[in-house]
């Protein structure tokens, strides 16, 4: 368990936060640039002091201003991936690499150089020199570097941030790998919903200096506060699910979601598989009766718990599908009208399959430790 | 080192250096001008030496801490940069002779006695030369990305070992931009080197002094001009050396 809750005013700008996060995991602070993330990522590593507040990891008290406690950054054993890499230009990627694995206690050195040469693909940039290296190849060693310092805890402040799109795609899947194949707790910063989408099990949504909203990812998906980050388009419910059947001929799977089964396409699906599918309000329809004689393969029965006005004349409905799991869908004021929808009616939810398609991430292959 | 051997070294240095016009205007040297270039060469690196490591350690205080002395150091640092030369030695000759009580102490517990010896000319070179080396220095710590420092910092590297590991190579350019310029400043001291410890032939005669006499002697002209024209080989070379090296350095962090 990671638990904060910190105070720090820091130029001319005030940082409230609280926190619980499961551990291991991926949390995900998520928010605008300039809410306080970065700040209070530099909280958890030492870097920067609260003036008030605790930081506790998996039971171990980091800083405690009413007991002073302090534990130094060098002795605190978390890693930081910074959004600029901070290789040591002075050094070859080895001995990068190496710098955290030499000052880490013998006794608790349990990743080894190989492991992370073979994880992150950094075998060909060993006789390199930081300047040598493309940005994406940089933060790969920034990974790898700060990982074989054997940390209790991995910050990533925004590392894909630098980045263009085409050298993000070569970063994520190997952080999608660390998440999956090692068990450190990671907290990672980012502005970018995808991201979060493929990579967090747990977000903090953060606005001016405050975590408004925390939880799964699913039910922090829920949340009015999420609108006014990403903007009404990109609202939706965010269900993670588990593969129960494959088509013969590939590309379809049924994944279990809530109480109902989604049909979605996915690359190489494989029975047992865990994914997260976005489904986003704009592109969910809502009938009162089951539906029939429409193309649209996928109907999920549920009950209606929330209704919300949205911004123009639309309304935001919330639909439970069984076993906690809610979707949203975004409806016109008058539809809701004419069907006469309110709270504990009975609704079918209608989702294409191919609108799914776009918006399946986190392609675990096994199930993380913690669930 | 042999004089012949001297003689064949700065005739090469010359030739790379400068031109051969140079080279033919300056037949040889009289051994009382190859112990000058020499007792320059040993008095400046001595200097150099004697001054880089309070010097990085003042660089480190001047440019990272903020106590409330920091104006006052920073100012009497620079002194000798605004003091006419002669006043430095005169001040350095006034507490450090025999008769002194600091000079009398370093006389009787060390044997060490300054004015008039070797050391003396060192001494005053390295005051006079130490504003420089600590200038460099301090632009050098304040180039260095303290982001690296604290990406050390959590990769579990403490103070002194951030400054060995991080901070002292990404300052070496700049250490080393600070003891050539001071290593070339060295050679060319006179003033304070003449106030405190005398143009003793062979002891404190380095190549100004070794001008400055030739100058005051009858007939010395040729002797002067031979003179001169080394002193600004030396500072070529070292101009061309130092450049050389810069880029090496940059070379090598990637920038």
């Amino acid at each position: 368990m990671l638990r904060l809750s910190v105070v720090k005013r820091w130029r001319g700008f005030e940082l409230r936060a609280r926190l619980d996060a499961p551990t291991p995991g991926v949390v995900a602070l998520f928010g605008r640039s300039g809410c306080g993330k970065t700040t209070l990522v530099n909280i958890i590593s030492g870097l920067l002091q609260p003036d008030e507040g605790r930081v506790e990891l998996d039971g171990l008290v980091l800083t405690d201003t009413h007991e002073r406690v302090r534990i130094a950054v060098e002795r605190r054993r978390i890693g930081y991936v910074f959004q600029d890499a901070r290789l040591f230009p002075h050094l070859g990627v080895l001995a990068n690499l190496r710098y955290g694995l030499r000052r880490a206690p013998r006794d608790s050195r349990s990743i080894a150089l190989d492991e992370v040469l073979g994880l992150l693909g950094l075998e060909p940039l060993l006789e390199r020199r930081p300047h040598q290296l493309s940005g994406g190849e940089r933060q790969r060693v920034a990974l790898g570097r700060a990982l074989l310092s054997q940390p209790r805890l991995l910050l990533l402040d925004e590392p894909l941030a630098a980045l263009d799109a085409a050298r993000r795609e070569e970063v994520l899947p190997y952080l999608e790998r660390l998440r999956d194949q090692l068990s450190i707790p990671m907290v990672f910063v980012s502005h970018q919903l995808d991201e979060v989408l493929r990579l967090a099990t747990h977000v903090g949504l953060m606005e001016a200096g405050e975590i408004v909203a925390s939880g799964t990812l699913s039910e922090v998906s829920l949340r009015p506060e999420l609108r006014a980050i990403v903007g009404s388009e990109a609202v939706g419910a965010v269900l993670d699910g588990t593969v129960t059947r494959v088509d013969a001929e590939g590309g379809m799977a049924d994944v279990q979601l809530g109480g109902g089964v989604l049909r979605v396409s996915l690359q190489d699906p494989r029975v047992g598989a865990r994914i997260r599918v976005q489904l986003l309000a704009r592109d969910i329809i809502l009938a009162t009766e089951p539906p029939r004689g429409l193309s649209v393969r996928n109907a999920l029965q549920g009950v209606i718990t929330e209704l919300a006005d949205d911004v123009g004349g639309a309304v935001l409905v919330k639909v439970n599908i069984g076993s906690g799991a809610a979707v949203l869908s975004r409806i016109t004021r008058h539809a809701m009208q004419d069907l006469t929808l309110r709270p504990g009616m009975t609704v079918w939810v209608l989702v294409k399959a191919v609108s799914a398609r776009g918006h399946a991430y986190a392609f675990m292959r096994q199930a993380l430790p913690s669930r | 080192m042999q004089p012949s051997q001297g003689a064949d070294l700065t005739a090469h240095a010359l030739r790379s250096a400068s031109s051969h016009a140079t080279h033919a205007a300056m037949p040889s040297l009289t051994p009382a001008e190859l112990d000058a270039l020499r007792l320059s060469l040993e008095i400046a690196l001595r200097s150099v030496a004697l001054s880089l490591p309070p010097a990085i350690l003042l660089g480190y205080l001047l440019a990272r801490s903020r106590f409330p002395g920091t104006i006052a150091l920073d100012a009497l640092v620079h002194l000798p940069l605004v003091l006419p030369p002669v006043a430095v030695g005169y001040l350095l000759l006034v507490s450090l002779d025999s008769r002194s009580a600091a000079g009398g102490w370093l006389l009787a517990h060390f044997g060490i006695q300054l004015p008039f010896t070797t050391g003396g000319a060192t001494l005053a070179t390295a005051v006079m030369t130490f504003p420089l080396m600590v200038r460099a220095i301090r632009l050098a710590l304040e180039s260095v990305d303290r982001g690296l420092e604290a990406a050390a910092r959590t990769l579990g590297a403490g103070p002194m070992d951030r400054f060995v590991s991080i901070t002292l190579p990404l300052m070496l350019p700049g250490i080393l931009a600070g003891l050539l310029t001071a290593f070339a400043a060295g050679l060319g001291q006179f003033g304070a080197v003449i106030t405190f410890a005398s143009n003793v032939p062979g002891v404190t005669r380095t190549l100004p002094l070794a001008l400055y006499t030739a100058i005051q002697e009858p007939g010395g002209e040729a002797a002067a001009m031979r003179l001169a024209v080394l002193s600004i080989a030396l500072g070529l070379l070292g101009l061309v050396l130092a450049e050389l090296l810069a880029r090496r350095v940059y070379r090598l962090l990637g920038r």
